[in-house]
């Protein structure tokens, strides 16, 4: 077994235990590289199919390639998609700042569905190596009601043993990549040839590394044209996967404040 | 003999190759300058991300505070403000070729908790302990800790030199004492590195300031660690984490723990004890057809045959089975604020079998400052101990010195892990000899004369008498005297006497673990024929364990009455009609009943006979009582 291997058997061995111990279950999608392989493992995880529904949280503000990607492997998946218009702007928490405030629809469209559907598992192709406080997850993490994360109080988490039983009316969040790096990400999609959104490969000199609604994501100076150029590019860089996330580094803790009230 | 070990295998190593990912924890008491150790590491290698350096600075200069390495890991703001670490983090780092993932762990004994969620994930440690305080509580836990949790890789280094002078007698006096602690506990240190985290002496480069020290630095020191061994060559182990009907395939998915399997192997499920053979390895978009998986690989199979299997079966070959068993031992260390209680049923996970235990016994609770044990009714949390515990069924399970990933479990309640700890099996047997029906195609013929009337004729019912108790409570002498009573009046009546059985029937049976489970199976088939042939039978063994009492129970049925012989540990002891007692304390015979192997009392027996006052003639004639009452005819 590679390393590819490994980390493959790791996220379906953890997809299993969702789909076994935490249903009714549902992934968000976000349409990025991330989600994509979430969705990808899913299907070797069950042989073919993603046996649960997949969730956009829409804020209408995404990038026409992503809606475009949404609606083709729709179809090709054969996914049961289910689409939450998120609540505006007008209705956020005035005291974040701005790109934070545009970022927190996201949470409370994700706080719609668990109010509509009793969801107990939602899984989300979030990584440790992405951003601090998503270093500091539980692959199974325990959320109350409101999506709120007691990160002063995970539970302990250890020999693939995870939290499936939470009180009336909370959820999990299941994080199938948490121990994935970006490099495996791109390595990963380019081994099993999953269907890249042309957005990541770069364009007049700009490329997106991440992607993320309009109003709050930049694309970076790059010339990476294909996966391996995108793997040699990362290999050497020395700027954070998510500098092109405006929202992030608004204040020392705008990124920590939208992860404790629920966002991914 | 299921899961016998050549060597074990955590001793195993094989070397690494450019491109491994090594994980690799940093622990120690509080303060003792982890988070401090990852900053320094990542500076002095150029691995910061852009920015990172200059946040932190802002972050420091907005507390009005010097320069602090810990942010880089501290990520939360509360960990800021409050300069403790929380949560375990990890961060990814990479030198000369190879990849590591550091991982940050807290130090403060209040998040032990998530101390063992960072470990938990390593394949080695590096222990941090501080000059100027010297070896304290965490240090000493959080290497008992590294121990149970299976982190075999493990360095040393002693931080803030730069707070004692640089001063080699200080760190050679360090290195000694706590090499030596770890040499109680069964641990190697790779290296003991003398090092300032915050200076950056011996970090990523020798230190001009020590000299005296010509070992390796702290990176070199992470080069020098050794992945484990894959469990390939290990007895298969696939545990069943469910079964998928998504179309007119039935694929059995699970992850392979040890050892390999191809298309056709037989394979035998526990705890149901069904066998069936591979017929398919299931796989979407991989090339080609595997025939074959190995340990670690997430696998589907399909099966030759339909047979009922689920969530929490643990499948292996015929031959190296796993263990079944309803009661083991557990070296636990407890999470919980509440604290473990004996008699208590908790929640059990063996992998993805869930079951209820209760905690039978506390052996003992391990002061990990002076590694000395004492007695206890309660674990509180943060202690490490070792307990018996019974499952409310049977399961399959391994001594954790053979098989780790399959030896381990988690003790939890409805919301929340509270313990984890590591199986051995001490000297309770493998139950599965004892439920295992080998011959098939067997047909029951009736007998010509029926119960009824062998009762007639002998005017009495059928009865098997299952004596227990410990060596020396009385039970032979009883039995002897019952036997002539009864006989005297006119009963059917047969003693099967321990030591009379073994020089016969059981003569190929020896003191092992199972072997004692078999012995008291045949008894148990044997009294259940000559009940059926109408005899009173009344059986004179210790049998100690409630699992082989409750099967000849099965065996005998109606007949079956269990006498608990009562009589303390002392009372025998100082009867002693063997000498048995004598020779247990001077170490010549182990595992002997009530004084190094346990017995375990009767539930809810039928009759219990208390002998200590020694009073033979009024606790036959209870007994005589007793029969006539339940098993004369006339009574009936």
């Amino acid at each position: 077994m590679d390393r590819l291997d490994r980390l493959e058997a790791q996220s379906v061995y953890i997809l299993r235990e969702a789909y076994a111990a935490a249903s009714p279950l549902a992934a968000l999608w976000s349409i990025g590289k991330d989600s994509n392989v979430v969705l990808w493992l899913a299907r070797k995880a069950f042989f073919g199919r993603v046996p649960f529904p997949v969730v956009q949280l829409d804020t209408g503000m995404e990038l026409d390639e992503v809606y475009a990607y949404r609606d083709q492997y729709t179809k090709a998946w054969d996914l049961d998609l289910i689409v939450i218009d998120c609540p505006p702007e007008s209705d956020m928490d005035p005291d974040l700042p701005p790109m934070t405030r545009a970022a927190a629809r996201k949470s409370a469209g994700l706080a719609q569905l668990l109010k509509n559907d009793t969801y107990k598992g939602i899984i989300v192709g979030i990584r440790r190596d992405e951003e601090a406080t998503r270093a500091k997850e539980r692959v199974f993490s325990p959320r109350a009601l409101s999506g709120a994360w007691e990160f002063r109080d995970q539970p302990p988490e250890f020999w693939d043993q995870f939290t499936t039983d939470t009180p009336e009316g909370a959820h999990l969040r299941i994080h199938p990549l948490l121990h994935w790096t970006e490099i495996d990400i791109w390595r990963y999609s380019q081994r099993e040839k999953i269907p890249i959104n042309p957005l990541y490969f770069s364009q007049g000199g700009k490329r997106y590394r991440s992607l993320g609604e309009k109003n709050i994501t930049a694309p970076i100076d790059s010339d990476a044209a294909n996966i391996d150029e995108i793997i040699a590019e990362l290999e050497t860089t020395r700027s954070p996967e998510r500098a092109g996330r405006l929202m992030d580094n608004e204040a020392e803790d705008s990124f920590e404040r939208l992860r404790t009230s629920g966002y991914m | 003999m299921p899961n016998k070990t050549e060597s074990p295998m955590n001793e195993m190593r094989v070397g690494t190759t450019a491109g491994d990912l090594m994980r690799v924890v940093i622990v120690g008491h509080v303060d003792h300058g982890k988070s401090t150790l990852v900053g320094r590491m990542f500076h002095d290698t150029g691995q910061l991300p852009d920015g990172k350096l200059e946040a932190i600075q802002e972050m420091c200069r907005r507390r009005g505070m010097p320069f602090e390495w810990a942010f880089l890991m501290d990520s939360l703001k509360a960990e800021r403000d409050q300069g403790v670490t929380i949560d375990t983090s990890q961060i990814w780092f990479r030198h000369n070729a190879r990849q590591y993932v550091i991982i940050d762990a807290p130090g403060h004994r209040e998040f032990i908790r998530n101390m063992v969620t960072g470990a938990s994930n390593a394949d080695a440690a590096l222990l941090m302990i501080d000059a100027d305080q010297g070896v304290r509580r965490q240090s000493r836990h959080h290497s008992y800790l590294l121990q149970l949790l299976g982190v075999r890789e493990v360095a040393v280094a002693v931080n803030k030199m730069d707070l004692v002078d640089y001063d080699e007698a200080r760190f050679r006096e360090i290195e000694t004492e706590y090499k030596s602690y770890l040499k109680g506990i069964g641990v190697e240190a790779r290296r003991v590195i003398p090092i300032s985290a915050r200076e950056g002496d011996n970090v990523a480069s020798a230190s001009d300031r020590m000299t005296w020290y010509d070992g390796p630095s702290v990176i070199e020191t992470l080069a020098e660690f050794e992945l484990p061994e894959s469990s390939e060559h290990r007895p298969l182990r696939l545990p069943l984490q469910d079964v998928y009907k998504f179309d007119d395939r039935r694929i059995l998915a699970g992850r392979i723990e040890s050892g390999s399997l191809k298309t056709g192997d037989e394979l035998l499920f526990s705890p149901s004890n069904r066998t069936a053979r591979i017929a398919s390895i299931e796989s979407w978009n991989t090339p080609g057809t595997p025939n074959t998986a190995t340990a670690g690989q997430s696998v589907g199979i399909t099966l030759d045959e339909q047979i009922f299997v689920e969530r929490g079966e643990v499948a292996s070959h015929v031959t190296d089975a796993p263990i079944e068993s309803d009661v083991f031992h557990l070296r636990l260390f407890w999470l919980a604020d509440t604290p473990l209680e004996i008699g208590k049923t908790y929640g059990l996970k063996i992998g993805p079998r869930h079951v209820k235990a209760t905690v039978e016994r506390i052996v003992r609770v391990i002061d990990v400052d002076a590694l000395s044990d004492h007695d206890a009714t309660q674990v509180a949390r943060d202690e490490i101990a070792e307990v018996v515990l019974r499952t409310n069924q049977l399961v399959a399970i391994d001594n954790h010195d053979n098989l780790p990933r399959t030896g381990r479990v988690i003790i939890y309640d409805r919301h929340r892990t509270l313990a984890g700890g590591i199986v051995s099996m001490g000297s309770y047997p493998d139950q599965r000899a004892q439920i295992t029906i080998r011959a098939s195609n067997l047909t029951e013929v009736d007998h010509g004369v029926d119960n009824a009337r062998r009762a007639a004729r002998n005017r009495h019912q059928p009865s098997i008498l299952w004596f227990t108790g410990l060596s020396g409570a009385g039970k032979s002498t009883l039995a002897m005297a019952l036997e002539r009573r009864l006989f005297d009046e006119g009963y059917q009546v047969y003693v099967l006497d321990g030591d009379n059985v073994r020089t016969g029937l059981n003569a190929n049976l020896g003191f092992s673990p199972e072997d004692r489970a078999e012995n008291i199976r045949r008894v148990g088939e044997v009294a259940a024929l000559l009940a059926d042939a109408g005899l009173i039978v009344i059986t004179a063994f210790i049998s100690p364990y409630r699992a082989d009492r409750d099967r000849a129970r099965e065996a005998g049925g109606d007949a079956f009455r269990e006498i608990y012989i009562k009589a303390d540990v002392e009372t025998c002891e100082s009867r002693d009609p063997k000498g048995l007692y004598k020779r247990a304390r001077a170490g010549e015979i182990t595992d002997f009943t009530g004084i190094s192997a346990p017995y375990e009392e009767p539930a809810n027996p039928e009759l219990v006979i208390d002998t200590s006052n020694g009073d033979v003639d009024s606790c036959v004639d209870e007994l005589v009582a007793y029969v006539k009452a339940n098993f004369a005819v006339n009574a009936r």
